[in-house]
C-alpha cells in the first residue's frame, strides 16, 4: 500500500515537477524518512475521513424533523471512551519508536565522515574544505560518501536545510552544530537557511552539487589552490605563538598536541572530556574554563585574535597531528 | 427546576422596551467606568476586533506579496515587518484574549448563577491594562514595525535588528498582565461563586475549558513577561543575557519563550473546545457523551501542555535525549483532544441537528481541528520534524488550529449568543453563507502550505524559488476568499444591532442558565439567585425553539 | 445594584460588603484564594528569572563566584533579619486586629512593619547598589571589567545583571507593598477593622510574608554563591 502510494507519487514527480508532491528523495535516509511521513498522511486522511464520514451520515440520519421524537440522553459507553483513547494512543506509540528510532541513528554521524565546515553570516554561507577550496552559497560532494558539516555562525542564528535529504540544523553563534548525511545520487539540490535571520533571510539560499567520486576529486583538485585549512592553521600556529607553549620540546609548558584529537583528556577536578572540535575552540577562546590535569591554567585567551575560520583552520591543524606519537606523556 | 427559574428570571412583560445591561445606564463614562463583566466583554470585543482587523491586513498585503517568486508588493525589509506584525498582533493581542475576555468575561457568571466576576475592579483594569499593551503596540506597528517575528529569537533580537525591539517586548509584556488579571477573576469566580446547586460535574463544559484556560494564563504568562524584560533589557543595556558574543545563551532564550508560547496555544484552543461543546449539544439537542472525560480532558491538555516546549526545538541544538522526552510528552498531549473529537462526534449520535449558522461553525471546526491535530503529529515525531520545521508545513498546522480551530469557535460562539449579548437576531441565510465561504477560503489558503512545506519552502520568505509559485498562487487566492468571508459578518452583525429581529430569551431553546435570563440580561444577570438542580445539558427539559429552522 | 461606576472610596458601609457576593464570608474566601493565585503567578514571575540564574551558574561557577564576592553579604544579612522582622510585626498587625485591640495597636505594628521595609530599601539602594554604581558593577552604567577577572569577565557582569534584576524586580514588590501598608494604615485610622472583618490585612499579609521568602531565596543564591570568604 505504502509502496504503491510512493510509487504513484514518484511518477507524478518525474513527470511535472512543478506539480510534485514531494522533493527529490537524494539521500540514505530521505527514503526512510519519506516512510514515516506516508505512514503519518495515512493516518491523518484515514481519521479525518472517518470523522468527516460519521458527522455527515449523522448529519443527514439525525437531522431535525418536526414532529420526530428524539432521545435527549446519552448513554456513556467506557467501552467506547477507553477503545478511542486506547487505540489512538497505541498508534501514537508506534510512529514515536518508528520516527525517534530513526531519528537517534541518523544523529550520530559514522566515525569515517568526510569533514567539511559550514560558517553561516548574514546572509551567506561559507562552506570550508578541509583540502582547501572554499566555496560561498554552494557545497560540493562526492555521491555515496558519509559527510559531516560542522557548522557556526558569525553573528545570529541561521538554519542549514537541505530539503532533498532531509535534513536540517539551527546555525548557532558561539558554538558547533553538526550534521550528516550521504547523497545517494548526483544531482543538484537546494539548500536553504531555515531560521529566520534577518533582512535577507530569503535570499540566504545556494546549491548542493552531488557528483561522483571523480568528478569530486578533479573538482577539488581545479579548485582554487589555496592551502588545506590544515596548512592554514599551521602557519597560524607559528604565528600566534601557540608553538612556544604547546611545542615538542621535552618541557613544554603546554600538553602536547600530537595526537590528542578524538582522545579523552583528563581534567584538575578528575573529570574527563574527549578532545573534539567544541573543546579545542573552547580552549583557544576560554582557556581559563577548562584545566587539564598536571598543567598550570596560564593559557591566555586569543577572543577577538581569531575569527571563526581561524579557529577552524587552527582545529584542523590540531587534527592533522594525529599521526604522530605523543612525545609529551602526561 | 429549570422551568421555574425561567418564569422567576424574566420580567413579567416581554413587552419592549425592558432594561438591560446595555441601556441601565447611558454615556461614555458609564461604559468606560462599568464594574458590569458583560460590558467589559463587549470593550474587549472591540478592541480584539480592531486588533484583528490590523493583523488581518498584514495578512493581506503577505499574502499579496507571495503572488510573485521575486515578491510582488514590498520589499524584504517590509515584507519581514509584516509577518513579524501580523504574528505578534494575532497571538498575542487577538487569539490569547479572544474567547475568554469576551464570550468568557460575559458567559462565566451567567453560566454560574453569579451576578458577576469575583473581582469586578480587576477586570475593568485587566481591560484597560490590554488596551494599554495595544496601544502601544500599534505605536510601534505605525513608527517602524518589529522584524524579529514573533518569536523575537536572539542574538538577532538583542543585537542585530533595528526596528523596535524593546517596545514591541514591552507592549506584550503589558498585556500579558491583562490575560494574568483574567485567569486570576475567572479560577476566583468558578471556585467560589457558583449558585447553589451548581456542583462542579454540573457546570457546561465552557466553564471547565475557560478553568483549565485560566491555570494556563496563571502559570504561564508570567514566563513570558521575564522572558520579554529580560530580552528588553538586554536590548537597552547591551549587556550579554542571550548573546554569545557576551556570554549569554541563545538557546535559553528558546527555552523560556516556548515554556510560555506552547501552553499559550492552548489557551487559545482550550475556550474554542468549550465552545464547541455548548455548540454541539444545543444544535443537537442532546447531552454530551462523555461529560466526565471531556471535562478531565481540559485539565489534562493544560497540565501536559507545560511539559512540551521542546518540539519546538528539535533542531535548535538540543540534546537528542531532551528531543525523545520532548517528543513522546506531545503525543501525549494529543490524545485528549482526539478524545474530545470523538465524544463531540458521539454526541451528535441519535441527535435532533439543525444548520444554523454557530452548528456549521462547529462541525467544520471539528473536521479543521482534526486535520490540524493530527498534522501535529507530524512535528511530534522527530525524524519528520528536522525535515518540516521551519518550513510552510508548520505554518499549515497552526493555522488550521488557530484559524480553522479557535477563530471558527470564536465565530460559532458569537453567533450563538449574540441574540443573548444584543437581545438581536442576525439574518441566518447570510450567516451560513459566510460561514461556507470561511470553510471553503480557509482551505484553499491552507492545504496548499501543507505540500509546499514538504516540498521543502521554508517560512518567512519574502521570496521563493519559482517552482513553488503555483502553490503559492493558489494559497493567496484562497486568503482573498477568506477575507470576504470574514467581511460578510461583521456587516450582517452590525446591521442586526438596528434592524435585526428581536431575540427572546432563548432563540435557539438551548439549556444553560444563561438562557433563564431576558436577552439582553439585566445588569445584575438574574432577579433571584438560580437554584440548580440539574445536570448540564438536560435537553429533556428544553423548550422549543423559537426560531425555526431545517 | 446597577452598574455602579464605583472607582473611589468604599461608600459608607465600613465593611465594604461587595454586590457580587452572596455572604461576606463569600467576600473573603474569594479575596484569599485571589491572593493566593496571585501569589502562585509571582511564583512564576520570580521562578522564570532563577531558572535563568540557575542555568547559568552551573555553565559559569567560577564568574558567578567572582561575582557572588563583589557583593557584601553583611548587607544581605542584615536585610534578611530586618525583613524577617517585618514579617513578624505584620503578623502581629493583624493578629491585633484579630483580638479585637484598639486601632492603635494595629497602626503601631503596621508602622513598625513599613520601617523595616524602608530600612531595606534604604540599605539595599544607598549602601548596596549606591556603592556598586561607584564601584562600576552596575551593567549597562559604566561597567567595567577587572583584569583580575580574566576570561569570566563577561559572565561576571552576567552574574551582576542577574542581581539587579533578580533585586530590583524584588525591591519594586516591596515599594508596592509598602503602598498596600499606607492604605492599610488609613483605613486602619478610620476604624476598619474590627475582630470580625479584617480581611484586607490578612490578605496584604500574604503578599508581604511572599515577598519576604522571595528574598530568603535570592539572598543565598546571589550572597553566598561563592562561599563567605574569596578563595
Amino acid at each position: 500500500m505504502m509502496g504503491l502510494t510512493q510509487f504513484a507519487f514518484h511518477s507524478m514527480a518525474a513527470a511535472w515537477l512543478q506539480f510534485s508532491l514531494q522533493p527529490p528523495a537524494a539521500s540514505s535516509i530521505a527514503k526512510n524518512v519519506d516512510e514515516v511521513y506516508y505512514f503519518l498522511t495515512g493516518v491523518t486522511a484515514f481519521f479525518t475521513v472517518l470523522i468527516f464520514s460519521i458527522i455527515f451520515y449523522f448529519m443527514i440520519k439525525y437531522r431535525r424533523r418536526p414532529g420526530k421524537p428524539h432521545d435527549p440522553e446519552t448513554h456513556t459507553s467506557m467501552f467506547l471512551e477507553l477503545s478511542w483513547t486506547i487505540i489512538p494512543s497505541l498508534i501514537c506509540v508506534v510512529i514515536f519508536v518508528w520516527s525517534s528510532a530513526l531519528f537517534v541513528r541518523n544523529s550520530r554521524p559514522p566515525a569515517n565522515s568526510r569533514e567539511i565546515f559550514v560558517i553561516g553570516k548574514q546572509w551567506m554561507w561559507h562552506i570550508q574544505h578541509p583540502e582547501g577550496p572554499r566555496e560561498i552559497d554552494a557545497l560540493h560532494v562526492p555521491v555515496g560518501e558519509n559527510i559531516k558539516l560542522t557548522m557556526t555562525s558569525q553573528d545570529v542564528i541561521h538554519g542549514f536545510y537541505i530539503p532533498a535529504f532531509r535534513v536540517k540544523k539551527d546555525v548557532l553563534p558561539g558554538r558547533y552544530t553538526s550534521v550528516w548525511f550521504k547523497a545517494d545520487r548526483t544531482g543538484v539540490f537546494h539548500l536553504f537557511c531555515s531560521q529566520y535571520c534577518g533582512t535577507n533571510h530569503s535570499e540566504m539560499i545556494g546549491w548542493i552539487y552531488v557528483m561522483s567520486p571523480t568528478d569530486y576529486a578533479a573538482w577539488l583538485a581545479q579548485g582554487e589552490q589555496s592551502e588545506s585549512l590544515a596548512q592554514q592553521g599551521a602557519r597560524l600556529f607559528t604565528q600566534l605563538g601557540c608553538d612556544s607553549c604547546h611545542g615538542t620540546a621535552a618541557a613544554s609548558t603546554g600538553p602536547a598536541l600530537a595526537g590528542i584529537y578524538g582522545k579523552p583528556e583528563k581534567l584538575a577536578d578528575g573529570s574527563t572530556r574527549v578532545v573534539d572540535d567544541s573543546f579545542l575552540r573552547q580552549a583557544i577562546l576560554t582557556p581559563s574554563t577548562i584545566h587539564v590535569a598536571g598543567y598550570p591554567q596560564i593559557m591566555p585567551t586569543f577572543t577577538g585574535q581569531v575569527n571563526e575560520e581561524q579557529v577552524l583552520q587552527l582545529i584542523a591543524y590540531v587534527k592533522s597531528l594525529g599521526a604522530q606519537e605523543r612525545t609529551n606523556g602526561q | 427546576m429549570s422551568t421555574t427559574a425561567t418564569v422567576e428570571n424574566l420580567p413579567s412583560s416581554s413587552a419592549e422596551p425592558q432594561v438591560n445591561y446595555l441601556n441601565a445606564r447611558y454615556g461614555v463614562r458609564s461604559w468606560l467606568l462599568t464594574l458590569d463583566h458583560k460590558r467589559i466583554g463587549l470593550l474587549y470585543l472591540g478592541t480584539i476586533t480592531l486588533m484583528f482587523v490590523v493583523g488581518g491586513i498584514a495578512a493581506t498585503l503577505m499574502r499579496l506579496n507571495l503572488i510573485e517568486p521575486q515578491g510582488a508588493l514590498v520589499e524584504p525589509e517590509t515584507y519581514n515587518k509584516l509577518f513579524s506584525t501580523h504574528g505578534i498582533v494575532m497571538v498575542f493581542f487577538f487569539l490569547v484574549p479572544s474567547i475568554p475576555a469576551t464570550l468568557g468575561n460575559f458567559l462565566i457568571p451567567l453560566m454560574i448563577g453569579a451576578r458577576d466576576v469575583a473581582f469586578p475592579k480587576l477586570n475593568l483594569m485587566s481591560w484597560y491594562i490590554f488596551v494599554t499593551g495595544c496601544v502601544l503596540m500599534l505605536y510601534v506597528v505605525c513608527t517602524g514595525g518589529v522584524d524579529t517575528g514573533w518569536t523575537f529569537y536572539p542574538p538577532y533580537s538583542s543585537s542585530y535588528a533595528h526596528t523596535d525591539v524593546f517596545l514591541a517586548a514591552m507592549a506584550i509584556f503589558i498585556a500579558g498582565f491583562s490575560s494574568i488579571l483574567t485567569g486570576m477573576n475567572f479560577v476566583v469566580t468558578i471556585h467560589k461563586m457558583r449558585a447553589p446547586g451548581m456542583t462542579w460535574f454540573r457546570l457546561p463544559l465552557f466553564i471547565w475549558s475557560l478553568y483549565a484556560t485560566s491555570i494556563i494564563f496563571v502559570l504561564g504568562t508570567p514566563v513570558i513577561a521575564i522572558t520579554l524584560l529580560l530580552l528588553g533589557v538586554e536590548r537597552l543595556l547591551h549587556v550579554g543575557i542571550f548573546d554569545p558574543a557576551l556570554g549569554g545563551d541563545p538557546l535559553l532564550f528558546q527555552h523560556m519563550f516556548w515554556f510560555y508560547s506552547h501552553p499559550a496555544v492552548y489557551i487559545m484552543v482550550l475556550p474554542s473546545m468549550g465552545v464547541i461543546s455548548e455548540l454541539i449539544t444545543a444544535f443537537s439537542r442532546k447531552r454530551i457523551f462523555g461529560y466526565s472525560f471531556v471535562a478531565f480532558s481540559s485539565l489534562a491538555i493544560a497540565v501536559i501542555s507545560f511539559l512540551v516546549w521542546g518540539h519546538h526545538m528539535f533542531v535548535s541544538g538540543q540534546s537528542v535525549y531532551a528531543g525523545l522526552v520532548f517528543s513522546v510528552l506531545s503525543f501525549l498531549v494529543a490524545i485528549p483532544s482526539a478524545v474530545k473529537v470523538f465524544n463531540w462526534t458521539a454526541t451528535l449520535y441519535k441527535g435532533s441537528i439543525s444548520y444554523e449558522a454557530p452548528m456549521l461553525y462547529a462541525l467544520g471546526f471539528i473536521g479543521l481541528f482534526t486535520i490540524g491535530g493530527l498534522t501535529g503529529l507530524f512535528l511530534a515525531s522527530l525524524s519528520t520534524d528536522v525535515h518540516l520545521n521551519g518550513t510552510y508545513f508548520v505554518v499549515a498546522h497552526f493555522h488550521y488550529v488557530m484559524v480553522g480551530g479557535a477563530v471558527m469557535a470564536f465565530m460559532g460562539g458569537l453567533h450563538f449568543w449574540w441574540p443573548k449579548i444584543t437581545g438581536r437576531i442576525y439574518p441566518d441565510l447570510w450567516a451560513r453563507f459566510a460561514a461556507l465561504i470561511i470553510f471553503v477560503g480557509f482551505n484553499l489558503t491552507f492545504f496548499p502550505q501543507f505540500v509546499l512545506g514538504y516540498l521543502g519552502m521554508p517560512r518567512r520568505y519574502a521570496m521563493y524559488p519559482a517552482e513553488f509559485q503555483a502553490l503559492n498562487v493558489l494559497s493567496s487566492a484562497g486568503a482573498s476568499v477568506l477575507a470576504v468571508g470574514y467581511v460578510i459578518p461583521l456587516i450582517y452583525l452590525f446591521w442586526s444591532l438596528k434592524y435585526g429581529e428581536v431575540a427572546g430569551p432563548n432563540p435557539w431553546g438551548a439549556k444553560g442558565l444563561e438562557w433563564t435570563t431576558q436577552s439582553p440580561p439585566l445588569t445584575e444577570n438574574f432577579l433571584k439567585t438560580p437554584i440548580v438542580t440539574e445536570e448540564a445539558y438536560s435537553y429533556e427539559t428544553a423548550p422549543e425553539p423559537e426560531v425555526v429552522r431545517v | 445594584m446597577s452598574d455602579a461606576a464605583i472607582v473611589h472610596g468604599h461608600g459608607d458601609n465600613p465593611t465594604h460588603f461587595a454586590h457580587q457576593f452572596e455572604t461576606l464570608e463569600q467576600q473573603h474566601d474569594a479575596g484569599r484564594l485571589g491572593m493566593w493565585v496571585f501569589l502562585a503567578t509571582e511564583i512564576l514571575f520570580f521562578g522564570g528569572m532563577f531558572m535563568g540564574y540557575t542555568v547559568y551558574r552551573s555553565l559559569h561557577p567560577a564568574a558567578f563566584a567572582i561575582g557572588s564576592h563583589l557583593l557584601d553579604w553583611k548587607f544581605g544579612g542584615t536585610n534578611t533579619a530586618v525583613l524577617i522582622c517585618s514579617s513578624l510585626t505584620m503578623a502581629l498587625a493583624i493578629r491585633s486586629a484579630q483580638t479585637g485591640k484598639k486601632k492603635g495597636t494595629i497602626i503601631a505594628w503596621l508602622i513598625l512593619t513599613m520601617l523595616l521595609g524602608a530600612t531595606f530599601l534604604f540599605l539595599k539602594f544607598r549602601y548596596e547598589w549606591y556603592h556598586d554604581y561607584i564601584e562600576h558593577t552596575v551593567p549597562g552604567f559604566g561597567f567595567h571589567y577587572r583584569p583580575e577577572w580574566g576570561a569570566h569577565a563577561p559572565q561576571v557582569q552576567m552574574f551582576m545583571c542577574f542581581y539587579f534584576f533578580m533585586t530590583g524586580l524584588h525591591a519594586l514588590h516591596m515599594i508596592v507593598g509598602i503602598g498596600i501598608l499606607l492604605v492599610l494604615t488609613w483605613m486602619a485610622a478610620r476604624g476598619r477593622f474590627t475582630s470580625q472583618y479584617y480581611a484586607p490585612l490578612e490578605i496584604s499579609g500574604l503578599y508581604w510574608h511572599f515577598v519576604d521568602i522571595v528574598w530568603i531565596f535570592l539572598f543565598p543564591l546571589l550572597y553566598l554563591a561563592g562561599g563567605l570568604y574569596s578563595r
